[in-house]
């Protein structure tokens, strides 16, 4: 094995050297007619932080549950420090040196740390043994962990670390990262690098899947990019711009938005919230606590915060699903507290939530009988004395499907037949057609494709252009910066003094993320 | 997928039948064809076996509704038996009372008997959270002891020489026959219910919402529909039309008020709405199937001595098979082989990084 350079400071031009930790040959994936992985070949360095990137839907949950053994390929090779191996199950995958961080963890929020962590491993030992193995690998690694804190009470961040610890547990030669930062505050995503980098300089290789280009620019030494399954490129992110990077993930140059204008102090304020609290639905949902806010018509407000922070109580109380305990609402200065859903709708409301497939549309439903979900009570003639005019609804779909470029295949297809972009952009669409004053949508763009998030933001700043007021809720930095007039973050179901979107820097922001005040400033200090 | 999933559970319920009657010792082509080919064959049979059908379905078209939407009405045999019981105060305590305006009385107090009887186990969900299957079920056998006692005490015939059954309904107070001997205005009532619920299930809001709350009640929410009142309108309505078919079988087949008023149609309406997946067309056909299946138990009991019970174990397996099948709507079993060795994409030079 070469020597490794310092693992700050110089960078090292051409790859690091030596026998490939991991290396695929030929993998390709078939699912039906569907070719997710097209002979894709690439190798990992050991010590080298590996990125992995492409769209969604360019194949690369696909390629790491192979490397990972949760599938396995119709053709293809993998090699194990030159060796081939197969891969049958995840177990196999752990004793070869393979550890994995998932997305979205498999933690119980029940149960402690240690009892997490034993759950996991194949031969666990005694429990005081095992106290002692955390207390002691956490914190070698900057990660440090009480084993026995229950899950319930650990922020995300600190659930990430849990994950992560019990991986190094493991002693792996390979590390498989899915979008690790999507839900740290950008002070922790800092404290990760740091220990990626600690790792990567002990001769542990990385692989690191990510939409972030700018992280993956400051620490990846490599990256391969798929694209259909394919691998079209692979580079030295550190050579390359963001904008680079994406055009070859997304293969063509991607769109530039049109900014959104500055708003005039004296546009009224269209939807309002005053002193909003309620307390949690359940055991492990977030209570809301005095919230207020005020969006005036032709702004973009946007609500930061990493998930499970009170995002989904809010919108809930917002739309009309939930009522809220204490705090009033009111939309164009009609107080809608007690009102439902629909009546919010009629006072020219819409709203767009998280999820689209089971919130805000019916799966095995068509579209046009989705259209009917949300129009329904609108008092737009798709419903006439108790019977439904489904083919008002399909003509809606028709203008929706031309607004908005969705592409469906048959004319009125089930939701589930469309991919998540263009479902999202029916979604958006279908509310947008409406012209509401007051517009609320949460993650706008989560899952979504480049061309189609360009699209659906570019649709928000236009609402809010024409004179509506926008509310978007959502967990990517990068799109609120883009859009917004003003930011908020959301702790802890608190919500912080809107900022000036230009004003304000991430570090503000990630502060904010870990605590808000009574007075809606930051509270705690940053770790 | 959808539309052959009932058929190939039929088809392995007659198969498995033919291994039952093998056991008990009887030629079991006899007995296959006693069963299921003997009551379509002569007219009275046909006629029987359509009134078998009437209640079934109508019952079923009720708890149709209630299943779409994730209400899970299993009382319906109770709510039968509470509308039988309404429908037969005037009769029963005011007997001389005979004009035109009897029956349809008896038949709207019917309805409101079944109806206020599913209110109970609905309100109780809607108020409390409790549980409606175990609810419903249990207030059967509240309602089946109740009508036996009426039947036996103080609703008994004074003339009736002691036997624990009320005075015979006359004239005006009995269900009009329409077709042949036995088939009554009921049919008619079935044929509308199939119709109505058609319609309402496909065109209408109310349908739509019924479908949004039982497959997406998340959505459901978001269009603003409430599963509250989803609960207590379709534990009316089948309440409502299980209590219809009561008192249309206390006043048209019985003809008067029994320690019993029903062979368990109110549980085989259950296997009848799965078996019609839930569609008023699809439950038109299976209840016949159903209907079927009471008259084959009555036949091989007849002449091959096998007791009527196998009725029960027909009715049990055909639901057994029609859920199992449903589970393939939407799976696909293949069997993949294990993978021992690597497999090279054409030829790998090994050795080479």
């Amino acid at each position: 094995m070469d020597a490794q350079t310092e693992s700050e400071g110089g960078r090292q031009s051409g790859r690091l050297g030596g026998e490939p930790t991991l290396s695929a040959h030929g993998i390709t994936k078939d699912f039906g007619v569907l070719r997710a992985n097209d002979n894709v070949d690439f190798s990992i360095m050991p010590g080298e932080i590996h990125a992995l990137l492409g769209e969604n839907g360019a194949g690369k949950s696909t390629l790491v549950k192979i490397l990972y053994g949760a599938l396995q390929p119709t053709a293809g090779e993998i090699r194990w420090k030159s060796s081939p191996v197969v891969i049958p199950n995840p177990a196999a995958a752990r004793r070869l040196g393979i550890g994995m961080v998932f997305q979205h963890f498999s933690l119980f929020d029940a149960l402690t740390v240690a009892e997490n962590i034993a759950l996991a491993l194949a031969n666990a030992g005694a429990m005081g043994q095992l106290k002692e193995r955390i207390t002691k690998v956490s914190a070698e690694y900057g990660l440090p962990l009480n084993p026995d804190s229950i899950i319930a009470d650990l922020s995300v961040g600190e659930r990430q670390r849990v994950e992560i610890v019990r991986c190094l547990l493991q002693e792996p030669r390979l590390i498989i990262m899915d979008e690790p930062t999507s839900v740290l505050t950008p002070q922790e995503a800092d404290d990760l690098f740091v220990t990626l980098k600690r790792l990567a300089s002990e001769g542990c290789s990385v692989l690191y899947i990510s939409h972030r280009l700018e992280e993956v620019r400051a620490i990846c030494h490599h990256a391969t990019i798929l694209r259909h399954g394919k691998v079209v490129a692979e580079c030295d992110p550190q050579q390359e711009t963001a904008a680079r990077l994406a055009s070859l993930m997304v293969g063509a140059e991607v769109r530039e938005l049109t900014p959104p204008e500055p708003v005039s102090e004296t546009a009224p304020v269209r939807l309002s919230v005053k002193g909003l609290s309620n307390p949690k639905p359940h055991p492990f949902a977030v209570a809301l606590d005095n919230i207020s806010l005020e969006v005036r018509g032709g702004e973009i407000v946007s609500i930061a915060g990493v998930a499970g922070n009170g995002q989904d109580e809010f919108f809930d109380v917002l739309s009309g699903e939930a009522r809220a305990a204490q705090g009033s609402i009111a939309i164009d200065g009609v107080d809608c507290r007690r009102s439902g859903v629909n009546a919010r709708r009629r006072l020219n409301a819409a709203f767009v939530p998280e999820e689209r497939l089971g919130h805000g549309a019916v799966p095995r439903f068509r579209l046009s009988e989705n259209v009917v979900l949300t129009r329904h009570g609108t008092r737009e003639g798709l419903v006439r004395s108790g019977v439904v005019n489904f083919a008002g609804g399909r003509a809606i779909v028709g203008r929706v499907t031309e607004a908005f470029d969705v592409r469906k295949g048959a004319p009125d297809p089930e939701a589930s037949a469309l991919s998540g972009g263009n479902l999202q952009k029916f979604v958006v669409g279908r509310e947008y057609d409406r012209k509401p004053g007051v517009f609320v949508v949460s993650q706008p763009t989560w899952g979504v494709d480049a061309g189609a998030a360009t699209t659906i933001r570019q649709a928000l700043v236009d609402l809010a252009r024409a004179g509506s007021a926008v509310l978007v809720i959502s967990q990517d930095l990068d799109e609120i910066l883009e859009i917004s007039d003003r930011v908020a973050v959301i702790s802890h179901g608190r919500l912080s003094t809107p900022r000036d979107a230009r004003e304000i820097t991430r570090a503000e922001i990630g502060l904010l993320m870990t605590g808000i005040s009574g007075d809606g400033q930051g509270g705690k200090v940053a770790h | 997928m959808a539309v052959l999933s009932p058929v190939i559970a039929i088809a392995l319920t007659v198969f498995t039948g033919f291994f039952i009657f093998l056991a008990v010792g009887v030629d079991p082509f006899e007995a296959l064809y006693v069963y299921f080919v003997e009551p379509l064959t002569q007219w009275w049979t046909v006629q029987e076996l359509l009134v078998k059908a009437v209640p079934i379905i109508l019952i079923a078209i009720g708890l149709s509704l209630c299943y779409r939407s994730n209400t899970w009405n299993i009382g319906a045999e109770g709510q039968l038996v509470a509308g039988a019981i309404a429908g037969s105060v005037f009769p029963v305590l005011v007997p001389e009372w005979n004009g035109p305006l009897v029956l349809p009385v008896m038949l709207l107090m019917g309805i409101a008997g079944g109806m206020l009887y599913a209110a109970i186990p609905a309100l109780l969900k809607t108020r409390f959270g409790t549980n409606e299957i175990l609810t419903s079920l249990m207030l059967v056998y509240v309602a089946q002891l109740f009508v036996d006692w009426l039947a036996r005490g103080p609703w008994r015939n004074p003339e009736g020489h002691n036997f624990p059954d009320s005075r015979p309904f006359d004239g005006w107070q009995v269900l009009p026959v329409i077709v042949g001997d036995d088939v009554r205005i009921n049919a008619i009532f079935v044929l509308i219910a199939v119709v109505v619920a058609w319609f309402v299930l496909k065109r209408t809001l109310t349908g739509f919402q019924i479908s949004v709350l039982g497959q997406a009640p998340r959505a459901a929410a978001f269009a603003g529909f409430s599963q509250k009142r989803m609960v207590l309108l379709t534990f009316l309505i089948s309440g409502g039309l299980a209590g219809l078919a009561g008192i249309c079988e206390v006043a048209g087949p019985i003809g008067m008020l029994r320690t019993t008023v029903s062979p368990g149609y109110g549980f085989t309406a259950i296997i009848v709405a799965f078996l019609g997946r839930l569609n008023p067309v699809g439950i038109l056909f299976a209840g016949l199937l159903l209907a079927l299946s009471y008259m084959g138990g009555e036949g091989v009991q007849i002449a091959l001595n096998i007791s009527d019970q196998i009725t029960r174990v027909f009715q049990g397996l055909l639901l057994f098979f029609v859920l199992t099948c449903d589970t393939f709507i939407f799976y696909r079993l293949r069997f993949v082989p294990a993978r021992s060795a690597p497999r090279a994409a054409g030829e790998v030079s090994h050795g080479s990084a």
